[in-house]
């Protein structure tokens, strides 16, 4: 049984439809990538599993259990946490106090504030600065870390990379097989095909709200990928 | 009275920091503990004081109730339905204030307690109830303080009021959250309603006044902040009994002229938080 599975799932903003129907799973522990343009729904795609955007309850089955259109602070206490585009920290917290608030849903797990400082050594130096004074690739690390404390099953990465220098990128993606030793699946949502492909054992592409592409990196053609990607 | 003005602010201050709520109906709240307070003593006999241990947490509870079962159903982007829900509160309580109580001016009695004074020099006295008044708003804000910069209930509080859709995706369920800002803001205008009444003379009309001083504390102390606030009432305090000395017709119009001297000065009150 895999372990998030999602059915013909819709999204909406008002009237204004962002998916249509998607088809998509994730097994325990797998890492998978979600690549697509601008405005594809990929971010609402994710929005839409952690309860920010309405479901309905049978288009989104986690551990078997139908999830979708919970409110947020339900799918977390189940083993969801999303790390959002654009990072989110809370201002009016230090890096430190985001962390520990990411522990909020008191999930048992391997994750601890000590765990999270060995896994990105740089916040433990700014721990008590205020979490917007980090540069960007520190703030992405305190997301990320924010999203480990609540002992997820599993995580889900809105454009991590976004508008990072690529040293920083490498140094965020080299905490990655370290998240995966302890059994997390990861989504990783990506506008750079080739950070997505790389680390992602199955992939899908999304164009215009719908499942463009999917299957294993290897077996997928750069060709196929491209047209998959833009729809030409 | 600088204690007594800081206590009808915080609870103010409070919720507008977690949910940006502007509570119109506050200082009828806090006319309400005080009849509350006098209902208690009527009923037990019991010290007015020793009411808080009923008063507190019967306002609370309302607190928690008002907010999950009415102004959570009016939170959005929109600023404008709480604030005439807690306008319709605001004439609901007084009211039934009125027709419960009646529009009698009443008083909690404290006996020798309200004129006793401490010699500090030879013409400079200061009255044991103000002074407890204002220990009892320190310790207020002090707890308060701890609450919001050391517990894990307060790091919810100020989440929330940052962003409060990425705190749901922490586990933090906003409408509950609310309802306890509300019950802890209540809580702390039971205190205010009790020294209200035992300090001055109340009825069910004097709400909205509180409500006017209360708001100058918040404002003169700098949104959202809680020391602010009690610089805010002791500001206000100090303006009025200045004013009070100077001719007694002149007490409350000081007061508004300290609050409309500090806005020209510092827009932003004395102590603005240092993000918005
Ligand atoms: N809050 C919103 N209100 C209305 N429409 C929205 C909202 N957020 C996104 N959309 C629209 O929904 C569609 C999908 O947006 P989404 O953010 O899911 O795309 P995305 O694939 O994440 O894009 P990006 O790579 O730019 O992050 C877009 O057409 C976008 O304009
Ligand atoms: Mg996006």
């Amino acid at each position: 049984m895999s372990l998030l599975e999602t059915r013909g799932l819709t999204g909406f903003y008002g009237d204004f439809q962002a998916l249509f129907g998607i088809d998509a799973v994730v097994d325990a522990g797998e890492t998978v990538a979600i690549i697509g343009a601008n405005g594809a729904g990929k971010s609402t795609f994710l929005r839409a599993i952690v309860g920010q955007v309405a479901a309905s309850r049978e288009a989104v089955s986690f551990d078997g259990e139908p999830i979708g259109g919970l409110p947020a602070h339900h799918i977390v206490r189940r083993g969801i946490a999303l790390v959002p585009e654009g990072r989110r920290l809370f201002p009016s917290l230090s890096v430190e106090e985001n962390l520990r608030l990411g522990a909020y849903s008191a999930r048992p797990g391997p994750w601890s504030l000590e765990k999270v400082y060995a896994l990105f050594p740089a916040l433990k130096a700014r721990r008590n600065a205020p979490g917007t004074a980090l540069s960007g690739g520190q703030q992405q690390m305190a997301a990320i870390g924010r999203a480990l404390m609540a002992n997820p099953r599993l995580l889900l990465c809105d454009e991590i990379s976004l508008g990072l220098a690529p040293i920083v990128i490498r140094d965020i993606y080299a905490a990655l097989p370290e998240i995966q030793r302890e059994g997390v699946a990861v989504v990783i949502v990506e506008q750079d095909i080739n950070q997505a492909l790389s680390v992602a054992a199955r992939v899908y592409c999304f164009q215009e709200g719908r499942v463009s592409l999917s299957g294993e990196p290897a077996q997928l053609s750069r060709d196929a990928i491209r047209k998959a990607y833009l729809g030409v | 009275m600088g204690g007594l003005y800081a206590l009808f602010a915080t609870g103010l201050t409070l919720i507008f920091g977690v949910m940006r709520l502007v509570n119109i109906g506050h200082g009828d709240l806090i006319v309400l503990a005080a009849f509350l307070g006098l209902a208690v003593v009527e009923a037990t006999g019991i010290d007015p004081f020793l009411s808080l241990i009923i008063v507190v947490p019967v306002m609370a509870a309302l607190g928690y109730g008002l907010q999950r079962g009415l102004f959570n159903l009016t939170l959005g982007r929109d600023i404008l339905p709480p604030l005439l829900v807690s306008f319709g509160l605001s004439i609901i309580i007084q009211n039934l204030l009125l027709e419960i109580f009646s529009a009698d001016s009443r008083k909690l009695q404290v006996g020798a307690l309200e004129t006793a004074s401490i010699r500090l020099a030879d013409n400079l006295a200061i009255g044991v109830l103000p002074l407890i008044v204002f220990l009892c708003a320190i310790a207020v804000i002090l707890g308060l303080q701890v609450v919001f910069y050391r517990t894990t209930l307060g790091r919810a509080f100020r989440a929330t009021s940052d962003d409060q859709q990425t705190a749901q995706l922490m586990g933090i369920d906003n409408r509950h959250l609310y309802g306890l800002a509300m019950a802890i803001a209540l809580g702390v205008v039971a205190i205010a309603g009790i020294f209200l009444g035992v300090r001055t003379n109340f009825d069910p009309s004097i709400g909205p006044a509180r409500l006017i001083y209360a708001f100058e504390a918040v404002i003169i102390g700098g949104l959202g902040s809680l020391w602010g606030t009690l610089a805010g009432g002791v500001v206000l305090g100090v303006a009025q009994s200045i004013g009070a000395k100077l001719d007694p017709g002149w007490q409350l119009l000081a007061g508004h002229l300290a609050f409309l001297a500090v806005l020209l000065i510092r827009p932003r009150g004395l102590f603005p938080r240092a993000y918005d």
